[in-house]
């Protein structure tokens, strides 16, 4: 690292990993309820499994990206953060807004709004963090020496990202509305400005593991981000076919939901290209995986299998089924957990000083954690289609079908036993690098 | 070749122009001739049965409007296709109710809760959803 107060992106880090862990048990809890062992009803019934899973998603990625910009953006600017005790403040707050939310979805505290379940008190708390973390980022890019095309796009999508969270806490006494302006935070946030994030994070990546010219990338940056709100805007399109609102969605939401995958196409091939111009080769070659396989992994599982039900001729019949599911789990590895996992390995050893490069530990939790969830992908994918089939095609009943397909959840819950000894090799590989120290400042630029 | 501030002009342009489309587009699916949902019919009952449907989280397990998880029924059409009876019973039994072995958390709703709550579904299976209403409810189906 190059300034003491990157140190702080450690700790952002080490709480994602912690939600992280938390949210695969829930995800356990889930897959076993499916599967026909809902022992813990009593306790931690499907609604609050399902809240606690999918909003731990949101806060340990949130917290990578906050961690990913207190490393990225001192450096980027060349000026140290301006408030490190802020930092910390908003670090702490962070995590007792999280774990105060997720211990009252046991107490049946909360919204019911999918995605958004955070009770309204606590938005407001949420709403003061993230204003906290906005101020110290653009202040010390404003303070700082130069303004990078990099981190200009960082900052951009944080600070959208945080604008957009406000339309989902309008009232509406109709469903119809309260949806669709729920999608305007859920789809915007994931298929619209968290891709200028990733985006502006594999830029960073791509500049320090390659080596190719800063101009190049980010030239290719504005066209990738660019891809991504030229389709994805539109594209909202797509959650609005059967709620309730006019057909001319049916017609905007399928043509821009179709150039929805080229954003993720031309981020795979401009990573892949980079990779292949770069004449340095950066020793962290773990970090480089973790890169370009976000970048590949977004494509399949955002971009494909997006696609694969974006069309309303077939959104008709898959719309609220675990082809969602499917497509969700991948979609959400490949483009936000992956890319948080590898600023996670290109910086930890900068901030830590042990240099522990090319693990075979790190190589495995790699491969561990991509196959497995590979084989989630297609157990969802297996189950939701003959949900389809059997619920909306032969008219068969909703217990009835569920019962029949079960066993695919035996084999979710296999291959996410695979992806969990992944994750947790990582963790190992995380804990391995110890705590960061000023020790690990560098004087010469890496 | 394109440049640096072509690619830039792409990025701004681009989302300026579809984002002002976008606000458009809202603005006329919500004018009072566009509307599907029968937006007017919403009465106290259906806003207090929206109420219990969000404190208790239902979209935790079932669908609505096909929305929600996938570990319940979708409940979209629950009336037509069950009977306000049914659902009743099922919304206020002490003790959790159980199709094919699958738990539902045993509410024990009030009779006056039960009914904003059928209120609310009634008013939801009104809802024009460009078709996909009839895919969504075999019994429905049947009947269109």
């Amino acid at each position: 690292m190059k300034y003491k107060s990157q140190k702080v992106a450690y700790w952002f880090f080490a709480l994602s990993m912690l939600l992280f862990g938390l949210q695969i048990v829930y995800g356990f809890i889930m897959g076993f309820a499916h599967a026909g062992m809902d022992g813990l009803h009593d306790v931690i019934p499907f609604n609050t499994a399902r809240a606690v899973h999918t909003n731990l998603l949101v806060v340990w990625l949130l917290s990578g990206f906050m961690g990913a910009a207190y490393y990225i953006i001192p450096e980027e600017a060349q000026h140290e953060l301006v408030s490190v005790k802020l930092a910390y403040v908003q670090l702490i707050s962070l995590a007792v807004v999280g774990v105060v939310a997720i211990v009252g979805y046991h107490f049946n505290y909360w919204e019911g709004r999918k995605f958004l379940e955070i009770p309204r008190p606590l938005d407001y708390l949420v709403v003061v963090n993230v204003l906290l973390f906005l101020g110290l980022i653009l202040v010390t890019l404003f303070k700082g020496k130069r303004r990078t095309t990099t981190a200009l796009v960082l900052s951009m999508g944080l600070l959208f990202a945080a604008l957009l969270y406000l339309p989902g806490m309008l009232p509406f006494d109709s469903q119809v509305k309260d949806s669709f302006f729920r999608w305007w935070v859920v789809h915007l946030w994931v298929e619209g400005v968290w891709e200028l994030i990733m985006g502006g994070i594999l830029s960073f990546l791509l500049i320090k593991l390659t080596g190719v010219d800063r101009e190049v990338i980010e030239k290719w940056l504005y066209v990738i981000v660019g891809l991504t709100f030229l389709s994805g805007v539109l594209g909202t399109g797509h959650h609005y076919y059967y709620i309730g609102v006019n057909k001319i969605w049916l017609i905007v939401g399928g043509i821009f939901s179709a150039l929805e995958p080229l954003a993720f196409l031309a981020m795979a091939l401009f990573a892949v290209n980079m990779y292949r111009k770069g004449e340095k080769k950066h020793p962290n070659t773990l970090a480089l995986y973790w890169t370009l396989g976000a970048a590949i992994v977004s494509f399949i599982g955002a971009g494909l299998l997006g696609f694969a039900h974006t069309l309303p001729q077939t959104n008709l019949y898959t719309h609220g089924t675990l082809v969602t599911a499917m497509h969700g789990h991948l979609a959400f590895w490949g483009a936000y957990a992956m890319i948080v996992l590898a600023i996670i390995s290109y910086s930890l050893p900068n901030l830590t000083g042990r240099k522990l490069y090319d693990s075979s530990l790190g190589r495995m939790a790699f491969w561990f954690s991509n196959i497995g969830i590979l084989g989630m992908t297609v157990a969802f994918g297996v189950a939701g289609v003959v949900q389809v089939y059997l619920e909306r095609k032969l008219k068969m009943e909703f217990m009835a079908v569920q019962k029949e397909i079960e066993i695919h959840f035996i084999v979710l819950i296999i291959c996410a036993t695979l992806f969990t000894t992944g994750i947790i090799m990582y963790m190992i590989d995380f804990y391995k690098h110890g705590t960061p120290t000023d020790e690990a400042l560098e004087t010469t630029p890496h | 070749m394109l440049s640096k501030k072509q690619a830039r002009a792409f990025f701004l342009g681009g989302t300026v122009v579809t984002f002002l489309i976008f606000i458009g587009l809202t603005i006329y699916s919500f004018s009072k001739a566009q509307d599907q949902s029968n937006d007017e019919e919403i009465t106290e009952a259906v806003v207090r049965g929206k109420d219990l449907w969000e404190a208790n989280n239902c979209m935790g397990c079932h669908t609505v409007l096909g929305e929600g998880a996938y570990y319940a029924p979708e409940l979209t059409k629950v009336i037509d296709r069950r009977g306000a009876g049914y659902v009743t019973a099922v919304l206020m039994t002490p003790v959790s109710w159980e199709p094919n072995g699958r738990k539902m958390v045993a509410y024990g709703f009030s009779k006056e809760e039960a009914n904003d709550l059928i209120a609310f579904f009634e008013w939801i299976g009104k809802i024009d959803l460009n078709g996909f209403d009839r895919v969504v409810s075999p019994l429905s189906k049947d009947e269109n």
